[in-house]
Order: C-alpha cells, then sequence, then structure tokens
C-alpha cells in the first residue's frame, strides 16, 4: 500500500480513535482537507512547483503515522538542542506529543500551549474559527495532508498590547522508537495589535531512524505588530522537512521568517507572506550550508496587494560535496499596491564539483510606480583574497572557512537575539569545520 | 502647445492604429483548409522535394499528431483551430528574376508601402533581400555579388533541390522535428523559408536580409530558416516582418537553426511587426516561433531582436553552446501595448568549457499589455569556467499593464560565475522633473527616457536596420521615441 492510500484510509480512524469532537468546525475542515489530498496527491516533478525537488525517494517508506511505543527522554538528552542561556517559554513535542514534563508555558500574559487544547476549550473557540486554516487553505496537497492530520502543535495567542518578555522556543523531538516515522506538528501564532513577540522553531531526530515531518505554521500579525520567527534546521540525515508557513500582515506590521539550513536529508520550505494593508514590512533571510547529499529547497512568495509596502529577501547558500540547492522566490505586486518597494537577493556558493544549485528569482508585477528588483549570482570564493590570506599566514582551510562565513555574515547579522546568532555563529563554524576563533 | 504628459501618451498609445495595415489584391494559390497526410504530401510535392524530405515532413506530422499544445507560457489566448487553417498559399506569379523591372507592379506597391525600396536598399545599404511573401521567395537581389565568394543564399525549397546534402546534413539538427509541438508542426507543413551557407573562412560582405509578411487572410505562415557559418565565417543575418491588418488570428510558427561551426560567427537580428490586433486586442498574429543556435569550438551566435508587433509573442532565441570557448548573446527589446502578450526570452545552454553568455532584456509595456522574460541559463556538470550575464529591465507606462520575469538558473559545476539582475520601474516622476526643470518639454523627456532605456540593445542593430527598428518602435510608442 503506498503512503497515499494508508493516509487516506487511517484518516476515519485517526478521527475516532483520537477522541475528536466531529460535530466541530474542525471536523469538517479536516474532512475536506483529505478530500483535496485525497483528489490531488502527492506533488510530482511534473509540478512547476517542485520541478527541482523529488519526493519520490521519501515516499516509498513505510511511515508510522501514530508511534505508539513510547520512549522517555530526559532534559539531559535534548538539552544541547534549545537555546538554554536565556529565559524563555518553552513547548516541546516528543514524535507529535506534547511534553508538559520538558515545557514551560503560560497564560498569564498572553497564551503559549498547545493546539489540541485550543481546538478543544470553548474559551479558544473564537480564536480558532477566526483563524485555524484561513491563510493555509487550498495551498497546496502538502499542506492539506497536515491539515487532515492536524491535532496537536503550539499555540500561541498574544493579546493586544503586549511584549512578550522572553522568546518562545517551539522543539519538536523524534525519539526512533520506530524505525519510519511520520509527524504533522501545526502550529497557531496569533499575534495582536502592537504586540510583539519572538520564537525559534527546531526539528529534531534524537535517533538514526528516519523521519519525515510535514509542518503547517499559521502566523497572524495584527497592526503595528512585530514577529521574529527563527528556523533552525540542522537535523541528522535521515531526517526529511517539509515546512510550509504561511504569514498574514495587517497595516503597519513587522514580520521576519529566518531559515537557517544546515543539514537534514531533504529540506523543504515554503513561505509565503500575505500583505493586507498598508505600510507592511516583510523581511525573509535564509541561510543554507549543505554537504554530503543532502538537499534544501527554499520556495518563497510575497504577494503585495496593497500600496506603500515592502517586501526585503535575502538568501544565501554554500553547496559542498553532492548537496543540491533551490531557490524559487516569487513576488507578486497586485495592481493596487502601488509604491511598492519589493527586493530579492539570492547569491550562492559552489564549493564541490558534485554540488548543484537551481534557482528561479520570480518578479510578476501588474503595478506601475513600484521599485522591486530581484539579484542572483552563482560564484566561487575569490583565488586571490585566498591567496591573500594563505600568505599572511592563516591555513587555506580557515582562509576558506573566513570567506564563506563573511559571505554569510549578513544574513546572521539579521538575527536579533544574540544568544542565538552566537549559537547559529557556531553552527556554521562547526559546519564549515574549523573553529573561527571569534564569537559574536 | 499643451503640455505632453504620460496621460496623452497613454492615450495616443492607445488610440493609434496599426499604420502598416493594408492588404494588397495578389491572387493566390490557396490550399483547402485543414491538415493531414495527404496536405503534408502536397505541399512535399508542390515544392517538388525529394522523397526524404516528404518522409521528413511525414516523421514530423506523426510526431505532432501525439503532441499537446503547450500552455505553460503567461500568455492567454484563443487556441488556433489547426483545421481551420490553409496549410499552404503562395502568389501564382512565381518569377525568378534578376532585375526589380520584371516583379509584379502590385508587389513592388506592397512594398513601397512599407517604406522597404528594394532599389533604395541595393543602392545605398548595400543589402541582399530575400524577400518572402506568404511563402514564396519571388526576388532575390545581390545573388551574383554572393555567388564570387561561394556563398549560398536562396529560398529553403530551391536550397533542398539545389543542395540537398547540405540541407540535409544540417536540418532539424538544433531543433529536431519533436522539439516541441509548434516545432513539428512547422516541420511537418513549411513552405519556405531562406537556407544559407556561409563556405569556410569567408567573410559575408553584407548583411543578408529577408522580409516575411503574412498576406493572405487566414493563411498561417510557417518559415523555415537555416544558416550555417562553415569554419571562420561571418555572417549577420537580418530578419524583418510586418503584416497587414486582419480580424481573425493569424497564427505564425517559425523555426529558425543557426550552426556555427569551429570560430564562426553568427549575427541574427530581428524586428518583428506583425499586426498586434486593434486597441481593443482585435485579431493580431499569434507568433510560436522556435529560434535555436549551436556554437562549435570558439564560434559565437548573438540574436538581437526588436518586438512590437504581435498579439500573442512566444520566443525563445537560444543558444548551444557546445564547443570550448563559445559565445552566446542576446539582446532583446519587446515592446507590448493595449491587449497584446509577449512570453519571450532566451536559453542558453553551457556544454563546453570557458563558454560566455550575455542576456540584456529590455521589456515595456503600456495599455493592458503583459509582457513576460522567462530565460534558462543552464551551466552543465562538464562546463569548466562558464561566465554568464544576465540583466531584465521592465518599465511599466500605466497601471493596467504587467511585467513578469520568470529567469531559470540550474548550475552543476563549481567553476560558473552567473549574475543575474532584474530591475522594474516606471518613468520616474523625479526623471521627468529634471528634464522638465532644463527646457525639455515632457514629450522629448519621455522620449528621451525610453530611447536610454532601450539604447543597450538598439546599439547592438546593425547600422541599416537600426534606423528601421527605430521606425517601428516609433509605431508602438509613438510620442515616447525621438
Amino acid at each position: 500500500m503506498d503512503l497515499k492510500e494508508k493516509l487516506v484510509s487511517s484518516f476515519l480512524a485517526f478521527e475516532n480513535k483520537g477522541g475528536l469532537d466531529l460535530d466541530s468546525n474542525v471536523h469538517s475542515i479536516r474532512s475536506k482537507a483529505i478530500l483535496n489530498f485525497e483528489k490531488e496527491g502527492f506533488p510530482t516533478k511534473k509540478d512547476e512547483e517542485w520541478k527541482y525537488t523529488s519526493l519520490n525517494s521519501l515516499l516509498k517508506n513505510d511511515y508510522s503515522l501514530f508511534p505508539k511505543t513510547k520512549k522517555a527522554v530526559e532534559f539531559k538528552n535534548v538539552k544541547e538542542y534549545s537555546i538554554n542561556e536565556i529565559e524563555s517559554y518553552t513547548l516541546v513535542f516528543i514524535d507529535g506529543v506534547f511534553s508538559s514534563f520538558l515545557s514551560d508555558t503560560t497564560h498569564d500574559d498572553c497564551d503559549v500551549c498547545v493546539l489540541s487544547s485550543a481546538l478543544t476549550r470553548p474559551k479558544y473557540k473564537m480564536v480558532v474559527d477566526n483563524y485555524f486554516n484561513t491563510i493555509a487553505k487550498n495551498n497546496n496537497s502538502l499542506t492539506e495532508l497536515n491539515t487532515a492530520f492536524s491535532v496537536e502543535g503550539a499555540f500561541i495567542n498574544i493579546p493586544k498590547n503586549t511584549i512578550v518578555p522572553k522568546p518562545i522556543q517551539i522543539l519538536n523531538f523524534s525519539t526512533g522508537s520506530e524505525k519510519e516515522v511520520m509527524l504533522q506538528p501545526r502550529n497557531l501564532v496569533v499575534v495582536g495589535e502592537n504586540s510583539h513577540v519572538q520564537i525559534i522553531e527546531r526539528h529534531q531526530n534524537l535517533s538514526k531512524n528516519a523521519v519525515l515531518t510535514n509542518a503547517v505554521t499559521e502566523i497572524f500579525v495584527h497592526k503595528r505588530a512585530i514577529v521574529d520567527y527563527y528556523k533552525i534546521q540542522n537535523d541528522t540525515e535521515n531526517s526529511s522537512l517539509i515546512d510550509s508557513t504561511f504569514v498574514s500582515q495587517k497595516q503597519q506590521s513587522v514580520a521576519s521568517v529566518h531559515t537557517y539550513s544546515f543539514g537534514g536529508k531533504l529540506t523543504r520550505n515554503n513561505l509565503e507572506f500575505y500583505q493586507e494593508g498598508e505600510h507592511i514590512n516583510s523581511h525573509l533571510n535564509g541561510i543554507s550550508i549543505l554537504n554530503k547529499k543532502q538537499h534544501v529547497d527554499n520556495h518563497t512568495l510575497v504577494n503585495h496587494k496593497y500600496p506603500n509596502c515592502e517586501s526585503h529577501e535575502l538568501y544565501k547558500g554554500i553547496y559542498a560535496d553532492k548537496s543540491t540547492g533551490v531557490f524559487n522566490g516569487k513576488v507578486i505586486v497586485q495592481q493596487a499596491a502601488q509604491k511598492t518597494n519589493a527586493f530579492q537577493q539570492n547569491n550562492n556558493i559552489l564549493i564541490d564539483d558534485g554540488a548543484s544549485i537551481n534557482s528561479k528569482p520570480q518578479l510578476e508585477i501588474f503595478a506601475d510606480d513600484v521599485k522591486c528588483s530581484h539579484g542572483c549570482t552563482i560564484g566561487q570564493l575569490d583565488e586571490s583574497a585566498l591567496f591573500y590570506m594563505q600568505s599572511r599566514g592563516i591555513p587555506k582551510k580557515e582562509a576558506k572557512a573566513l570567506l564563506l562565513f563573511a559571505f554569510g555574515n549578513d544574513v546572521v547579522e539579521k538575527i536579533k537575539i544574540p544568544q542565538l546568532k552566537t549559537r547559529i555563529t557556531k553552527l556554521i563554524a562547526k559546519n564549515l569545520g574549523v573553529n573561527l576563533g571569534f564569537e559574536f | 502647445m499643451n503640455k505632453f504628459t504620460e496621460d496623452d501618451l497613454k492615450k495616443e498609445l492607445e488610440t493609434k492604429e496599426y499604420e502598416y495595415g493594408f492588404y494588397t489584391e495578389i491572387e493566390a494559390d490557396k490550399f483547402p483548409i485543414g491538415l493531414n497526410e495527404e496536405v503534408v504530401i502536397a505541399i512535399s510535392k508542390k515544392k517538388k522535394e525529394p522523397e526524404w524530405m516528404t518522409l521528413w515532413r511525414l516523421e514530423a506530422f506523426k510526431v505532432w499528431k501525439e503532441m499537446k499544445e503547450p500552455d505553460w507560457a503567461n500568455v492567454k489566448y484563443e487556441k488556433p483551430k489547426f483545421q481551420d487553417i490553409s496549410y499552404y498559399s503562395a502568389p501564382v506569379q512565381k518569377p525568378k528574376l534578376d532585375s526589380l523591372d520584371q516583379v509584379d507592379p502590385e508587389l513592388l506597391k506592397t512594398f513601397d508601402k512599407l517604406g522597404i525600396s528594394i532599389d533604395e536598399q541595393k543602392r545605398l545599404s548595400n543589402v541582399a533581400v530575400d524577400i518572402v511573401i506568404d511563402s514564396v521567395s519571388v526576388a532575390t537581389t545581390f545573388k551574383k555579388t554572393l555567388n564570387e565568394k561561394g556563398i549560398i543564399f536562396m529560398p529553403i525549397s530551391e536550397a533542398i533541390q539545389e543542395h540537398p546534402e547540405l540541407v540535409r546534413k544540417y536540418l532539424g539538427t538544433i531543433v529536431p522535428t519533436s522539439d516541441n509541438f509548434y516545432a513539428a508542426l512547422n516541420s511537418a507543413v513549411f513552405s519556405d523559408g531562406s537556407f544559407c551557407y556561409i563556405p569556410k573562412g569567408v567573410t559575408c560582405p553584407m548583411e543578408l536580409s529577408t522580409y516575411f509578411r503574412i498576406n493572405e487572410g487566414g493563411t498561417g505562415q510557417f518559415e523555415r530558416t537555416l544558416v550555417v557559418a562553415d569554419e571562420g565565417s561571418f555572417v549577420s543575418y537580418l530578419e524583418g516582418c510586418t503584416a497587414p491588418a486582419r480580424d481573425e488570428n493569424q497564427l505564425h510558427a517559425a523555426v529558425v537553426e543557426l550552426i556555427a561551426l569551429d570560430d564562426a560567427e553568427i549575427k541574427y537580428s530581428t524586428v518583428q511587426n506583425w499586426f498586434p490586433g486593434d486597441k481593443e486586442g482585435r485579431g493580431g498574429v499569434y507568433n510560436f516561433v522556435t529560434k535555436r543556435g549551436l556554437c562549435e569550438k570558439n564560434a559565437k551566435i548573438s540574436w538581437t531582436q526588436v518586438e512590437t508587433g504581435s498579439a500573442v509573442t512566444w520566443k525563445y532565441p537560444s543558444c548551444v553552446l557546445k564547443g570550448d570557448n563559445s559565445v552566446g548573446e542576446f539582446y532583446s527589446i519587446a515592446v507590448t501595448n493595449n491587449f497584446q502578450q509577449a512570453d519571450t526570452g532566451t536559453k542558453m545552454i553551457h556544454l563546453g568549457n570557458n563558454t560566455k553568455s550575455t542576456i540584456i532584456s529590455k521589456g515595456i509595456s503600456a495599455g493592458h499589455s503583459q509582457n513576460s522574460y522567462r530565460g534558462l541559463v543552464q551551466i552543465g556538470a562538464r562546463a569548466k569556467n562558464a561566465r554568464n550575464f544576465s540583466q531584465c529591465d521592465s518599465l511599466l507606462m500605466g497601471d493596467l499593464c504587467g511585467a513578469h520575469t520568470f529567469p531559470y538558473i540550474e548550475v552543476k559545476n563549481k567553476t560558473a560565475q552567473v549574475e543575474h539582475e532584474a530591475t522594474t520601474s516606471k518613468i520616474g516622476e523625479d526623471q521627468l522633473f529634471y528634464c522638465n526643470q532644463r527646457g525639455i518639454d515632457t514629450e522629448k523627456a519621455i522620449a528621451l527616457i525610453v530611447n536610454g532605456f532601450s539604447k543597450e540593445v538598439l546599439n547592438k542593430l546593425p547600422m541599416e536596420f537600426a534606423v528601421e527598428a527605430q521606425k517601428l518602435l516609433e509605431i508602438s510608442l509613438e510620442g515616447s521615441v525621438g
């Protein structure tokens, strides 16, 4: 039985077994979603959006959809994966199940809790009805699949005029309790007017077993709110991640999503921004440093619908060994979106012969009074700069790493949490196989 | 004098009718509508083609029948009904002439209206013109001069008979019959076109030029051009198009193949001004063209195009840089107005070492038009030190038009250096203000800015052609180009 059949046929069991409310609004959303998924199936290379990324190697595994055996995870096992130098709210999910023991939630000024309780408690009915699956719906079959099985994930609800005092970390661990596991976390983030929040998200496989994560995050940013969202992707070679993040912004809000891809067998990031007001600022930053046979596919979309908005997109990639990278950036400027400033840049360095990059920076512009540009470069390290450093006693390996680090630095510079910046810097150094000898 | 504002310009652009819209009455020898194997064979017979050619066409037809019309391009149009088209139409008179005196005066008048005086061109611009009216060449000039150099420049139908070995060797090598839907259709039914062969080490002493026109209402035109530049040779080839105004949509599906052998250079320039439809978007030509060139060692192919016409354009002149050190270039201006749609760009396929390519694409959209750039830069795994630079700029006039860029960049070699940049903007208020401030009125200022915007590409056109290109740009954007 192939994966699609398995997923479709286990849907009923999933709804019944979970003790889910079958009368609720969410139930009808799920049922519609599974029908859509059944109709469309998994994307293939024939789809323009999946031209450079094939899921075939992932779909032939016989994934366990609802891992039964539980493995205890102790704090010391996962400590290194959280940014523990700072105080933070933490939401930890082990094999898709919330671990209250490892987490630190709150309901004081804002709600940092789990989606399962939000979906069932009457208190949150309004929020769920207004936001859940509103931007993610009818997008693509993988998102539909996630919606169909959406039961658990982070639920973050920030009321008006609230500055969340510490960052929120969302950590998803898989323990490898079964040989092949498929996880489908679903996050919902609602940020009220004038509020500010910083979120760090990470998916981590603690074993050598295969994991396929199909995650969906919906983020709603209200008037004048500020959201910084950081995604750290440094998983094992058997872990694959399909991450879809949808951001809907109201006027004068500022939203930034930073994606750091350092590892994983296959990583696909769908990142979509919808601007629903004037004077909005959207930032998309990303850095990918890959080696071996890793594959990262960054698909971004910025949809400008209203005048006087801006979007800034900067993606950098360093590809070694036989790794492959894909960048597909789409900027749409609708007819009403006059005075839009949209900038997009994608720079790549290929280190080894087996590495390759496919880049497709795309502009679709229907308004005339706009400033839009995109740039894309693919190149290699400057030999003369390398020689200069070597002639001054810096070994080649370090010289190379320094240059690569400098190449990616302007993306790292955009991190607003100092401890996170240090962590990312260390990860980059580790990935490049050197000790940089300095920290931020 | 009233101040000429951008709004005035827009109005003028919208109301501007197709200036070259006229229709020459020449009795045409025309096939009944429809397409089947018999029609393909009949076309082949009509052209007195050898058997291999007939088989080649039938093969292409077989492939075509299996294919589906592509719909991935960013254009919307009513699909042509391929069974409602007559696949062959030729002027009844088929003179083989040495001088213009023997040409049908009706035809000569047509050229006069187009502003192409063959006499003039013969004397002044030193251009040999192989004029194609509705698929059949009726006048070839300068043949003698070319003959002395050993250059073959003739309609492809004659070339198939006179130089079958050359045509057979190269035809369909770079655009195979199965390449795409329209290339297959063209291979099956092409009626005529040009063939050009430059022998080893010869520099063609003049610009070779062909004027294509669609004349008979309701006939599709399927041109086939094959240019072969043998080792160390050079040729500059010009192609220009104008078509009379017709109400129904006309299909134009040409194939152009360029082959540059070692150290050869081909410069291929196009000015395209097919009927774009009226200001409501009625009528107009569908222009679905496959153009591709192959570069062997140290060879160079340069495409320059000025696109002002056609209701729908779907065209990607490409270079396959097979040989080491080969160079591919693409310079394009695409102007769309009213309801025109253009999806054009280029493909640069780098296979050899040290290959270089440059892409400069300028899009100007006005009215309700949609203008897309779609390009591919592909660096193969074995292509060391490949270099590409791409730049596509779009200028928008009015808020109802659209400009789109779809660049595909695929790199499989670490020594490659690829740069792509694109910008979209309108004519800046501050730029206009600056000009006004210095006593340049708005009309002239717009002209200045548009001219400057397209200069990089216009400069690449051969002298003789640049004048005509300017003229055609004027028709599309009159009031803005000085």
